[in-house]
């Protein structure tokens, strides 16, 4: 996967949405939907894109794991909550949000660590799919764990960004494009955090070091790299990036026990995606928010509604059987 | 010095490959059974049966399910509540539809329908594997929940969304679903229908096709290799898993609580199955009783347990406390012992087998 994939993938978008909205429009006016604006199209596909960046927000973590050790995390919906839980419960300690966002950062890199030595350390050589149960298994203790020390009650989680609607492109559309301030400010703090991501990635000692365990753990080891500390750092730095998840999506929603749930829709998005590829995330992302916003409010109403419980995961069973490695992930010769 | 083989000598292929081939264990078993059948409904009492006996049959029944998929077959589901409601919704509308056909038929019926949704959903498992799997069954679990819940069709439009067991005898006189069933009743024919499905699971997994299904979770390639169809295999487990899954729901549904709502059939449902399985052992039909056992009285255990130490704890916090004790069982269980309690049972049987001496 090289730079001008990407770039056909960014730049394809929106030929495609446009060529989605003709066909909706062409729907409506065949009677078979109920109604089209050019501008209510818009405003929902920009609707999904922002929700489809939270997502990416939460699949980001899940690929980290993934690309360093093979484990699919799926505790990753619970560390969301439990660090939005963290920092909330900090907060209403009296803490200002920048030092109960470090102290909680500190507690991610704990657990991170207490899960690198009592899960994984003893599960090594395992079968994935065992592996994969161990992280349920976490996903359960973490859920149960961060609600027994903050409690359960929906938390308000304000750290001062405006949640003002906003109009965007007045101009071009009628009255133009509703959206929400809190959700483009999510985006950028979601495309700061990849660029620190990829910077990481690419330009320091660690980060080639993951890189390479990424690619082969023996042949990493053998050239010196510790795997257990490579194992540490990135359960760490997946724990924050769940951190930041939670901040947002506790932002947005509220902390409560349905963030770790929502976190699942991430597992459609790294299908889409693929596993490894940290683009591929926030592609898949997009294109799941965005699909998923255009079939609830084009097509949902037809066939009763709220079909955003189960719109991303078929989209992803049916993309699997074209395309089991995903858009961008490292294909699989072997198959059965 | 009660569990010795000395003696017992086989002088047959039948012999040798029945299904309790131990005295002791063939007598055991009957016994057990003949106790659950005899004493326990004069023994035990009403919320014995109802809130503990009665979802261990249920809960066993789903768990041999996912273990002919998991365990057996190796193919990782999440989406057993949504069989779970696929059972119970099915075996409703056929009730409804036909009441002159007889419960057990339904059941049946119901357990059937529900293979072929397992069939339509398991068609993936032939391009992908593991983790990816496991996501595409999630597909299941939050599809099928929403059309339960969504489509008045099936609840036939009642208004809360919720389906009520009509009662029906099994024999003449005798009411086992629904709120008018005495809980004797209930229980006496799970354990029936429950023995009897079971005893057809432990022979389906050691026939010929499940040597497939367990040469398929080995070792897929190789398998192929020696001549076994992958397709078959997996859609075959698919559909058997599902047929258990789906009785098991409508047992649920009629047997158990009476009146259900889909929402009963969430994805916290299909964890606790899963769990089952861990726990109790993966690839084993006495796990998934075991399992089942463990995970029905273990949360009545912690409540009880906190509550007499603290009577003031709030409900929610036992909850999450639970929830914290399942997590770690699980990872507790599979570090320490992958095949659950089942291997536990069956160390402790080699044990006795050489006791009083060490070997």
């Amino acid at each position: 996967m090289n730079l001008r994939t990407i770039a056909i993938w960014v730049l394809s978008v929106p030929v495609i949405i446009a060529a989605l909205g003709y066909f909706h429009q062409g729907l409506a006016a065949a009677g078979l939907i109920s109604f089209f604006t050019w501008t209510f199209y818009f405003e929902v596909i920009l609707n999904g894109l922002l929700q489809g960046v939270m997502y990416s927000l939460v699949a980001l973590g899940f690929v980290l794991i993934f690309k360093a050790s093979g484990i699919f995390n799926f505790a990753q919906g619970s560390f969301v909550l439990f660090g939005a839980l963290t920092m909330v419960g900090l907060m209403e300690m009296g803490l200002h949000w920048i030092i109960a966002f470090v102290l909680t950062a500190g507690v991610m890199v704990l657990v991170a660590i207490a899960v690198e030595r009592v899960v994984l350390r003893p599960l090594v050589n395992q079968p994935h799919i065992i592996l994969f149960m161990a992280t349920i298994g976490i996903f359960y203790f973490m859920d149960g764990f961060g609600q027994t020390l903050w409690g359960s009650d929906v938390k308000v989680l304000d750290i001062g960004i405006p949640k003002d609607p906003i109009f965007l492109l007045p101009g071009v559309f009628d009255g133009g494009l509703l959206v929400n301030a809190f959700d483009v400010i999510a985006a950028l703090c979601a495309a700061l955090l990849v660029a620190v991501l990829a910077v990481f990635f690419q330009y320091t000692r660690t980060g080639r070091a993951l890189r390479a365990v990424a690619d082969d753990h023996q042949a990493a080891l053998s050239v010196g790299i510790p795997l257990k500390t490579i194992w540490a750092i990135v359960w760490s730095v997946a724990g924050i990036v769940a951190l930041v998840a939670g901040i947002m999506w506790g932002g947005k929603l509220g902390v409560q026990f349905t963030l770790a749930l929502i976190a699942l829709k991430a597992l459609p998005v790294l299908i889409l995606g693929g596993f490894t590829s940290i683009p591929g995330a926030i592609i898949g992302g997009l294109i799941i928010g965005a699909g998923e916003q255009v079939a609830e409010n084009f097509v949902g109403s037809a066939i009763g509604g709220a079909i955003q419980d189960w719109f991303a995961y078929m989209l992803a069973m049916v993309f699997l059987l074209f395309r089991p490695q995903g858009l961008f992930g490292e294909k699989i010769i072997e198959r059965v | 010095m009660l569990y010795r083989e000395a003696g017992q000598f086989k002088t047959s292929y039948a012999a040798d490959q029945s299904l309790f081939p131990i005295a002791q264990d063939k007598w055991g078993v009957l016994l057990l059974l003949a106790f659950a059948a005899f004493a326990v409904p004069m023994l035990a009492s009403e919320y014995m049966l109802n809130s503990i006996l009665v979802p261990f049959l249920v809960f066993s029944l789903a768990a041999i399910g996912l273990n002919i998929l998991t365990g057996y077959c190796g193919q990782l589901s999440l989406g057993t509540g949504g069989f779970m409601a696929c059972g119970a919704f099915f075996a409703y509308k056929l009730t409804i539809a036909f009441p002159e056909i007889h419960i057990v038929a339904i059941f049946l019926l119901s357990g059937l329908g529900t293979a072929f949704v397992g069939i339509l959903f398991g068609i993936p498992s032939l391009r992908i594997k593991g983790f990816y799997l496991a996501v595409a069954t999630l597909a299941a679990q939050f599809f099928l929940v929403w059309m339960f819940n969504k489509f008045g069709w099936w609840t036939n439009y009642s208004p809360s969304g919720v389906i009520s067991a009509p009662p029906r005898e099994v024999i003449p006189g005798v009411v086992v679903t629904g709120t008018s069933g005495t809980p004797e009743a209930k229980y006496l024919f799970l354990l029936v229908f429950v023995a009897l499905l079971a005893l057809l699971a432990k022979n389906l997994v050691r026939s010929r096709i499940g040597r497939t299904w367990m040469a398929i979770r080995d070792m897929d390639i190789a398998a192929e290799i020696i001549g076994i169809r992958p397709m078959f295999a997996k859609l075959s487990a698919f559909a058997v898993s599902s047929f258990f899954i789906g009785i098991s729901g409508a047992l649920w549904a009629f047997c158990y609580t009476g009146s259900v709502e889909a929402l009963a059939f969430e994805i916290n449902r299909s964890f606790q199955v899963l769990f089952m399985i861990i726990i109790g052992g993966l690839g084993s039909i006495l796990g998934s009783f075991l399992g089942a056992a463990f995970i029905v009285l273990l949360p009545l255990a912690l409540s009880n347990g906190m509550l007499a130490v603290d009577p003031t704890i709030s409900v929610a916090l036992v909850a999450h406390i639970e929830f914290m004790i399942f997590g770690a069982l699980i990872v507790f269980f599979l570090i320490v012992e992958p095949h659950g309690l089942a291997r536990l049972w069956n160390l402790a049987k080699e044990k006795l087998r050489l006791w009083p001496f060490p070997y």
